[in-house]
């Protein structure tokens, strides 16, 4: 049972044998052990007698990679026991050499002063944005949080607006006016990156819920767009995602919450702030199937993603997965990232995503050595590429500055003279006093 | 809107055969100058209204009876066709017109479909059209909000009920952060076209928490728009343009008022977010004021003008962003200014109000602005000190007559 049976053809039974996945473990063969954080709570001698369960009562319902290919062979034996063809090694391959890369160069870009604030860089996650967001169509929306730029690329939006954004720049995805935290385009429906923790999530809810109204409603009945909300392992202790799991499964709204456990909050570790560390859980106390999966394995989670996806675009409701990954870098780049355990940072960045599936594809004949390297050359020049157009990209103008703070800009209405104040030519010229 | 209509002068304003093409007064809505200046024209909640029947608006009556009065002769307005409705009736019939035009149009919040809303500005639209469109949702304010922003993002044209409006604190990031800056953090990509609305203010003995004056929390996140109703007229007028436009309106209504009686135009009509409406025209002191004080403000004129004083009084209406031109010409005139409000009175509309009028108009100024605001203490239950939290009329009459001396 538990996560494989997630894999269950018929729907009826996906959402049932889900919600029981916490009677029926015995049938899951752990794979791999996260063990987490290596920091235990550290209880006076008041409580010394407490019971120290955090980690041990850990149990890690991994999709296993061979739960994956026993499926997969199953079900489409044309495809011999690869999860993927080529070309979509090919591409996921990309896409995280792309978020890698385009991290790394913001590293950089910070260090040189080429961009200021919090920047906070997806290192070691880029599983779970390509392994999600790439199995989605143009108008399915993605929402963010303030680690945003990964999920932006994966989504579409060119790397070099991304990076003018960064450098704050008028031709950035959202002309300098967002920054690096507040990334959106409306043409890749990237609804957004947001900076506070949890807040995203209702946006995400109401976005997933206009797909139901523009079907229910306006029977739009090819309208099967799919939302999916990110954020992390902290955020699973705010009320907005609890109260948000409830509307969606209530409504049976199309969204998939993707939980990127990265097992920090900064410096809380997960284990520390949650009562219950296994977030996948909280799904089926919802009534929508919860699944665990490993978080630094591509293809575990496109699998279990391009379930969810179906699965909302039938119209079955939502789904929450918590993909188990690490950050390979500080919270942000102002985060001297002294807390975290050597031995544990070592732990996972020796389960490199990338490296893992650069290896899957070699070891399976779907790619060698040269092309892996040439995409990794492309990507580099791309990436500069977006270095030197940012540069060479204005400030934004004065002019700039009074314009998108409303929609309709009679919003700042009437001046003493009884003009709106937007007709003023000095609004215009970003001047005018608002 | 309503500067075209005041302009057009009572007799044509209300004539049936004067049918409004809706979306070319929206559109027109540029305020003409010269029309401005015109006779005034103010659709009253007359003193006439009979009350007696609805208990809850016992106390409503008691304060509102007789409390406009205006110099305009307003027999036209009885004479001709117009239909009377209660003040939330007026909300909901506003809210069914809006719907019928726009598929797009839909409500969310805490009781709002199956039973109605607390204060019955929803009733009967769930059973109209669908529980999806007048959503009732659990009792969730931040999510919900953000909800309605999502769905406003990708193209729905949400209002969002706050059972009462001091719930929509537990939401107050969503309005700030999301309803009020992701149109400009976004680049201009994203627009949200909500409405946030629900019943504010101090009511009766509804203790502290349930008494809430939040104009003053909201007035300074950017991207927003307020507007505060006082009348059915205006409620309605108010709630359509609110709902047509492209930012997030907040529509503030008052627990005292929603059974205020008045007859309003039967053709399609709907008002300016950003104009104040002239409610009596004065020489002596301009009054400005808002929601529910206008009707202490009017129960002083009376007052007032049987004591020899002729003030004008002007219900701003649009708290965000004021109407500088209305209140200018005002000042121009009266060189006094008496602001009458319930918000606080530290970092209130009156304070910003106050600020605003200084900046732009003290040349003009023969005495010191005087802002008569409700005291900063959280409200009251016991009745007397409730009463002497908010602003009386007895007030604004020893007010007005110290600023005339």
């Amino acid at each position: 049972m538990s996560s494989s049976t997630f894999f269950s053809s018929s729907s009826i039974n996906t959402i049932k044998s889900s919600c029981f996945t916490t009677e029926n473990h015995s049938s899951i063969i752990p794979t791999s052990s996260f063990l987490g954080s290596t920091h235990k709570l550290r209880f006076n001698p008041l409580t010394a007698n407490s019971p120290t369960r955090f980690i041990k009562n850990r149990q890690t319902h991994i999709v296993a990679v061979s739960d994956v290919k026993q499926k997969q062979l199953k079900s489409t034996p044309f495809v011999g026991n690869l999860l993927i063809t080529k070309e979509e090694g090919l591409e996921l391959y990309e896409d995280m050499i792309l978020g890698r890369t385009f991290e790394d160069m913001c590293a950089q870009m910070y260090y040189r002063g080429k961009m200021f604030g919090f920047v906070h860089l997806y290192n070691g996650q880029e599983a779970v944005s390509t392994g999600f967001i790439k199995l989605l169509k143009q108008q399915d929306c993605v929402v963010s949080t303030y680690r945003d730029h990964v999920h932006a690329l994966s989504k579409g939006v060119p790397a070099r607006e991304v990076m003018s954004e960064l450098f704050g720049k008028t031709t950035g995805c959202v002309r300098g006016q967002g920054g690096s935290m507040h990334m959106f385009s409306k043409e890749h429906n990237l609804i957004g990156g947001f900076a506070f923790i949890g807040e995203g999530i209702p946006i995400a809810t109401g976005t997933a819920f206009t797909s139901k109204y523009n079907r229910d409603v306006l029977k739009q009945a090819d309208c099967d767009h799919v939302t999916l909300a990110f954020f992390g392992d902290g955020t699973c202790n705010n009320g907005q995602f609890f109260e948000c799991l409830n509307m969606a499964a209530l409504w049976k709204l199309p969204i998939v919450f993707v939980v990127e456990n990265n097992l920090w909050a900064i410096g809380m570790s997960h284990e520390r702030a949650t009562s219950d560390p296994e977030i996948w859980k909280k799904g089926p106390a919802f009534g929508m199937p919860g699944v665990h999966v490993d978080g630094m394995d591509v293809l575990k989670v496109r699998e279990v993603a391009k379930e969810a996806v179906e699965r909302a675009r039938r119209g079955d409701g939502p789904t929450l997965i918590e993909c188990e990954t690490y950050r390979f870098r500080g919270h942000s780049l102002a985060d001297p990232d002294e807390l975290r355990d050597p031995s544990e940072k070592a732990h996972y960045a020796a389960r490199d995503p990338i490296t893992a599936l650069k290896k899957y594809m070699i070891e399976n004949k779907l790619a060698n050595e040269g092309e892996l390297k040439a995409i990794e050359k492309k990507i580099d020049e791309l990436v500069e590429e977006a270095v030197e157009f940012a540069d060479a990209s204005p400030h934004p103008d004065r002019s700039q500055l009074l314009q998108n703070v409303f929609a309709d800009p009679k919003g700042f209405g009437i001046g003493p003279d009884g003009r709106y104040r937007c007709e003023d030519p000095k609004f215009t010229q970003g001047t005018a006093h608002v | 809107m309503a500067a075209i209509f005041q302009g057009l002068g009572a007799a044509t304003a209300l004539s049936p055969s004067n049918c409004f093409d809706s979306n070319k007064l929206h559109y027109s809505s540029r305020r003409s100058l010269s029309g401005r200046k015109a006779s005034f024209f103010v659709v009253r909640s007359d003193g006439s209204v009979n009350f007696a029947s609805n208990s809850r608006a016992h106390r409503a009556q008691q304060v509102i009876t007789n409390a406009v009065a205006t110099k305009a002769d307003n027999s036209a307005a009885s004479t001709k066709a117009g239909h009377e409705l209660l003040l939330f009736e007026a909300l909901r019939e506003g809210l069914e017109e809006e719907m019928d035009r726009d598929p797009h149009v839909c409500v969310m919040g805490e009781d709002v479909g199956h039973y109605g809303g607390s204060y019955k500005v929803t009733r009967g639209l769930a059973d109209k059209y669908g529980d999806l469109r007048v959503l009732d949702t659990p009792i969730a304010e931040n999510s919900f909000t953000g909800m309605g922003i999502g769905a406003a993002m990708t193209g729905l044209r949400p209002i969002v009920e706050g059972m009462n409006m001091g719930f929509l604190l537990l939401a107050f990031n969503q309005i700030s952060n999301n309803c009020g800056m992701l149109h400009y953090t976004s680049g201009g990509q994203f627009t949200i076209p909500i409405v946030i609305r629900g019943p504010g203010g101090v009511g009766r003995q509804l203790g502290a928490e349930h008494s809430q004056r939040l104009e003053s929390y909201f007035q300074s996140i950017p991207g927003i728009q307020m507007v505060a109703c006082s009348t059915p007229y205006n409620a309605k007028g108010l709630m359509k343009a609110a709902i047509r436009s492209e930012n997030p309106v907040i529509l503030f209504e008052h627990v005292l008022l929603y059974n205020l009686k008045e007859k309003i135009p039967d053709e399609e009509y709907i008002c300016n977010l950003e104009e104040a409406e002239m409610v009596r025209p004065g020489e002596h002191v301009t009054i400005l004021t808002y929601s529910r004080m206008r009707y202490h403000v009017m129960q002083a004129a009376k007052t007032l003008v049987n004591k020899g004083y002729d003030p004008e009084v002007i219900d701003i209406r649009s708290l965000k962003p004021f109407d500088l031109h209305t209140i200018g010409n005002s000042i121009k005139k009266t060189h006094r200014v008496l602001i009458v409000e319930e918000c606080m009175r530290t970092g209130g509309i009156g304070a910003s109000l106050t600020a605003a009028i200084t900046e732009n108009f003290h040349d003009y100024l023969d005495a010191p602005i005087v802002c008569l605001s409700s005291q900063d203490v959280p409200t009251p239950y016991a009745g007397t000190l409730e009463e002497w939290t908010v602003v009386q009329p007895a007030q604004i009459v020893t007010a007005v007559e110290k600023l005339c001396q």
